[in-house]
């Protein structure tokens, strides 16, 4: 078999797989569609908080990301997992306790007031839209590159798969599912990753390969990256270019944005009790860290591999997969010096008399993971198994974005919004719908992805920042915390946020520059003074405006206890 | 809210408290403000940079054992304190 029969026969099971388990678990009420009827146990809710939480994103592009970057890559590795210790600590276990249905639902009532649940709906619905575009988009890439399919019947299929069993299963099947979807999608990374350690290090567990030495050289791996970088005029691959107070300011915002996105907090509200609620934030953790501590391996291998393969190679002998990326437009080479070889260097690089030589060669820092068991030579059933577990990691994440925006109509806009009497069998139609609608918005905006998807994304996660977790914080450790000063602090933090990002990415791109930046933090890092400001301004307000009335102060008491959590149930305060 | 529902809120977040004081020294202290200092250093056993390691390893293992710390003193916390949900709900 080749390359494309294989891609073929195992995204044609992973998907029968999926349709099976979404069949045998459908929902039948709200509970059941919002919550999975609150009956998950904490093992499958790390497991399908896991597949949630890491998307194309992390498996296509972060370990590309951190071969470009070296040490700046970092950012991403600390940042989207040091959020999860936040959410277990700050947030998950009072949020479970509580027994809302959506994150909207908590601001709401705990803040008295349907402007802050508004203002939280506008968030949750622009946070998941953003997220659910780039998810089609891979869904597209994997579909064009290794089915060669036309991208829009790609994700025509993806979205024909999500719609299935996110309308019909609601949370309950999309937890099932997701189960299934992080076995796949671990399943394909670590596989490759296991043959690569072996092929250039020997070691069989990749994160100790990535401290080990490489076997063509006989120098520790790491040593001879920053080597072959130098060799070639780029940075030291352990060093990297960005400022500290940068690195700092990202890390922040990617953290915080994690906790503060709408679809990891749902997850915890599908558990039976507190304390499965924050075993499961553990479980999550460890389940995303098999992944996350793999990663930066799969980077420093793939780095190798790509610099010692194409480097000073004659253009006419490059192989195979070389032309087949540069068809698709993900790699090119142009041959500035015309002498038939591909120089592929850094900004730094001279040749022997000291002249500066030029970069001939682009990649597209999304292709690195894909294009990798191909580079090294992998056998061909892995690269069938690597396409199947990227689309995993896509549908899985965009399942629980869909349903983030189900629920955003359904219940915080008609049910606790403008329509409180609907009756229940009207409202799990009303979210089937609006589930139904929001497949097919992504799906459009998978087909049409407008240009600015990664620019976009760093604008949610600066959003979820600088909005969702001061207030959600605040309402669980501030007694004083009051309605005035949390609409003030998501107020300000929001705007503040995306005036910056919006002037430097798109009415001032010129200026996007460091000299340029307050402070030297960049638009991607913003979020995290964002968030700073809406602390100051939220506690300042609530000094001067009056403390929140009596029934709010008992739940505060209810939710500070684990005791007596029982089902999701709605509170009015 | 009574006296002992009081004294474990406090003692809730001072849990809290020093388990946030490793993840901040982990990832933003060893990871990113004294990564220049550590890399000065190698992991022990290995080559590798010991800030360069805290930043693309360590800190992940560590944050993943800082949520089971809490997941165990917070259990036996609520029984101390009464406030544990029992065996079923």
């Amino acid at each position: 078999m080749n390359v494309q029969a294989w891609t073929f026969t195992l995204v044609g099971l992973t998907f029968a797989l999926y349709i099976a388990v979404a069949i045998w678990s459908r929902a039948r009420s709200t509970r059941d569609f919002y919550v999975a009827g609150t009956g998950v146990s904490p093992l499958a809710n790390g497991m399908a908080t896991a597949a949630d939480w890491m998307s194309a994103a992390s498996f296509l592009s972060m370990a590309g990301l951190i071969s470009f970057q070296g040490y700046d890559g970092s950012v991403y590795l600390m940042g989207w997992t040091g959020g999860y210790v936040l959410l277990a600590l700050l947030l998950a276990p009072y949020l479970r306790k509580y027994g809302a249905f959506t994150v909207p639902d908590f601001v709401g009532d705990r803040y008295y007031s349907q402007v802050a649940r508004f203002v939280a709906v506008i968030c949750a619905l622009f946070v998941s839209f953003t997220y659910v575009a780039g998810q089609m988009r891979g869904v597209g890439i994997v579909f064009g590159r290794f089915l060669e399919v036309d991208v829009g019947v790609g994700v025509l299929i993806g979205m024909g798969i999500v719609f299935f069993y996110a309308v019909l299963g609601g949370m309950k099947g999309i937890t099932y599912t997701q189960v299934t979807q992080y076995c796949v999608l671990i399943f394909a990374y670590l596989v490759p990753a296991i043959f690569l350690s072996m092929l250039i290090t020997g070691n069989v567990v990749p994160q100790f390969g990535f401290a080990g030495t490489d076997l063509a050289s006989g120098l520790p791996l790491l040593e001879r990256l920053d080597g072959l970088h130098q060799e070639l005029g780029f940075a030291a691959y352990t060093d990297g270019s960005k400022s500290t107070i940068d690195v700092f300011f990202i890390t922040a915002a990617l953290m915080v944005g994690t906790a503060g996105l709408p679809h990891v907090i749902i997850r915890f509200y599908t558990v039976p009790r507190v304390r499965d609620a924050r075993i499961s934030a553990g479980w999550a953790l460890l389940f995303i860290a098999v992944l996350y501590t793999t990663a930066p391996a799969v980077a420093a291998f793939a780095r190798t591999n790509l610099l010692t393969t194409v480097s000073d190679r004659p253009y006419a002998e490059a192989p195979e997969w070389f032309t087949t990326w540069e068809g698709v437009g993900l790699m090119g080479f142009d041959d500035v010096n015309g002498d038939g070889t591909i120089q592929y260097v850094g900004p730094n690089a001279v040749d022997a008399s000291g002249a500066p030589v030029r970069n001939e060669l682009t990649i597209d820092r999304d292709i690195m993971v894909l294009a990798n068991p191909e580079i090294a030579g992998l056998p061909d059933w892995v690269v069938g198994l690597v396409a199947a577990g990227g689309l995993a990691a896509a549908l899985s994440t965009a399942a629980g974005l869909l349903l983030v925006v189900s629920s955003a109509v359904s219940h915080d806009l008609l049910k606790r919004g403008f329509r409180p009497d609907i009756s229940e069998r009207g409202e799990l139609i009303a979210a089937r719908v609006s589930a139904g609608v929001a497949v097919v918005v992504a799906g459009w905006l998978g087909i049409n992805p407008p240009a600015f998807v990664a620019e976009v994304v760093a604008f949610a996660f600066g959003l979820a920042a600088s909005s969702f977790f001061p207030v959600i914080l605040l309402g669980i450790f501030s007694r004083r915390m009051n309605r005035e000063g949390a609409i003030a602090g998501m107020v300000t933090g929001i705007t503040f946020t995306a005036a910056y990002i919006v002037y430097f990415s798109f009415v001032n791109p010129a200026a996007d520059t460091p000299e340029h930046w307050w402070f030297g933090i960049s638009p991607e890092g913003i979020g995290g003074v964002g968030m700073v400001l809406n602390f100051a301004v939220a506690w300042m307000v609530s000094r001067v405006t009056p403390p929140p009335p009596e029934p709010v102060q008992i739940m505060l008491d209810k939710i500070r206890v684990p005791r007596g959590a029982g089902a999701a149930h709605e509170i009015s305060a | 809210m009574s006296r002992s529902a009081e004294a474990y809120w406090r003692a809730n977040v001072r849990l809290v408290l020093l388990l946030l004081a490793v993840w901040f020294a982990v990832s933003y202290g060893a990871g990113i403000l004294f990564v220049d200092v550590l890399d000065r250093f190698t992991l022990p056993g290995t080559e590798v940079p010991l800030g360069f390691w805290f930043a693309q390893q360590g800190s992940i293992y560590v944050f993943v054992a800082l949520i089971f710390v809490y997941v165990v003193r917070m259990n036996r916390m609520d029984r101390e304190f009464g406030v544990d949900e029992g065996d079923d709900t």
